[in-house]
């Protein structure tokens, strides 16, 4: 079961981050159609967090096709968002940490590995364009 | 609505604790009712608990004009700052009272709330905690089944462990009940969680009363060149703000976006906004006597 967290430091509206944490679950793989989101109740009571927040983040995966409520059983995950196979998922992730072990041993700190990253985004989708 | 404010006061005395108070909370709502220390956060309070009678103005709490009438009463649950609990009496003891005295007491509610805190319920309240102290006050306050439960600064006296079993414990009981819930608390921080309406006061009057999103979204900073941030718009309130040899920023409050190029708008967050009105608030007349 899914565990929601809220950070006060993002400045995030406290539903889009209950939102986004789902869409990461999503995109990660550890949620998967079918799958039971945790009830308002059980949310509020261990968040800590107001059960109107916990209704407006389901409804939003609602409007956004992702979840779908079923009355009286709770709110179940209706469709994916990862975009690649579990096995192909851990691959690139070892792969990106072989590459990050490179970067730290070549000095760069999280700052720095966060630049390379973004700036190689940035020219790499340029190249897709051109 | 559960609560219904037009023009409520409170004077003890010369002295007005609490003026001009103009409020309407939905039923199921989740408030939060900031300010500074004598402020007139408990004032007001006790007078939505039905403790006190408000001095000039209509007051409607739960459909009713609040007052010691038992049927007011048994709708609204009160919990008092620090929780008071007769020392000598164990949380048994205390359920036994609550059953004799309240006609839709829910004994059972009151045992799971105390058992999901932990709460002993042989142990001589004097010797709890201080948490399993506010637990107890609550699962009391609850087991009456009321509509709504006014909490004075319930999480004052808690460290934040305990705090957060509390606002757990809290959450737990909005979830599965359609009650409103008004609580106070000199700190916003703590709260934004789990509110959806917010009630900012300050030396007996209200500085903001509204949706705690709406607040939030209508509240910006701004930054930018000083000639360019001397002509907002007419309907663009300053809040806040500080001056710069040649730019100034300032928390604004604005209902549209601000469409200005030359100024920087980023979105600000709720303990600033507080923040921003405590430190500009008006003056207090008459000058403070004896209070309480």
């Amino acid at each position: 079961m899914l565990d929601f967290h809220l950070d006060a430091a993002t400045g995030q509206a406290p539903y889009l981050q209950l939102v986004q944490q789902v869409k990461q679950a999503l995109r990660l793989g550890w949620l998967q159609p079918g799958d039971k989101l945790p009830t308002v109740h059980e949310v509020a009571a261990s968040v800590a967090i107001n059960p109107n927040t916990v209704l407006r983040a389901y409804r939003e995966l609602e409007r956004e096709g992702l979840a779908a409520g079923r009355p009286g059983q709770g709110t179940f995950i209706q469709r994916s968002l990862s975009q690649v196979s579990p096995s192909a998922y851990g691959t690139l992730r070892r792969r990106l940490e072989r590459w990050m072990v490179a970067a730290r041993e070549a000095g760069l700190d999280d700052d720095g590995i966060m630049d390379v990253v973004r700036a190689t985004m940035r020219s790499a989708s340029a190249e897709e364009t051109a | 609505m559960s609560v219904e404010a037009v023009g409520v006061g409170r004077r003890y005395g010369r002295f007005w604790a609490l003026r001009d108070l103009t409020l309407q909370l939905p039923a199921g709502s989740i408030t939060a009712v900031v300010g500074p220390n004598g402020a007139g956060k408990t004032t007001l309070l006790n007078l939505l608990g039905g403790l006190l009678p408000p001095s000039e103005g209509e007051l409607s709490v739960v459909g009713q004009r609040p007052g010691n009438d038992p049927g007011f009463l048994a709708k609204v649950g009160f919990v008092a700052q620090d929780c008071p609990l007769y020392n000598e009496f164990t949380a048994e003891d205390l359920l036994r009272f609550g059953r004799q005295l309240n006609p839709k007491w829910d004994d059972a509610l009151a045992r799971d709330r105390l058992d999901a805190a932990n709460v002993p319920l042989r142990r001589r309240a004097g010797r709890l905690s201080g948490g399993q102290k506010a637990q107890v006050a609550l699962a009391l306050a609850v087991a009456k089944r009321p509509e709504m439960l006014v909490l004075d600064e319930p999480l004052a006296s808690l460290d934040p462990l305990a705090r957060r079993e509390f606002l757990q414990s809290l959450m737990a009981i909005a979830a599965s009940a359609e009650i409103t819930v008004v609580m106070s608390s000199h700190l916003v921080g703590e709260l934004a969680r789990v509110c959806d309406h917010l009630v900012v006061i300050s030396g007996g009057h209200v500085l903001i009363a509204g949706e705690l999103d709406q607040v939030v979204d209508e509240h910006r900073w701004v930054t930018g060149p000083s000639a360019d941030m001397a002509t907002l718009p007419d309907a663009v309130d300053v809040v806040a703000e500080s001056q710069h040899d040649r730019h100034s920023r300032k928390l604004v409050r604005s209902p549209g976006p601000l469409l200005n190029p030359a100024l920087t708008v980023s979105p600000a967050d709720l303990e600033d906004i507080v923040l921003a009105y405590l430190e500009h608030v008006p003056a207090r007349e008459p000058a403070p006597a004896v209070v309480r």
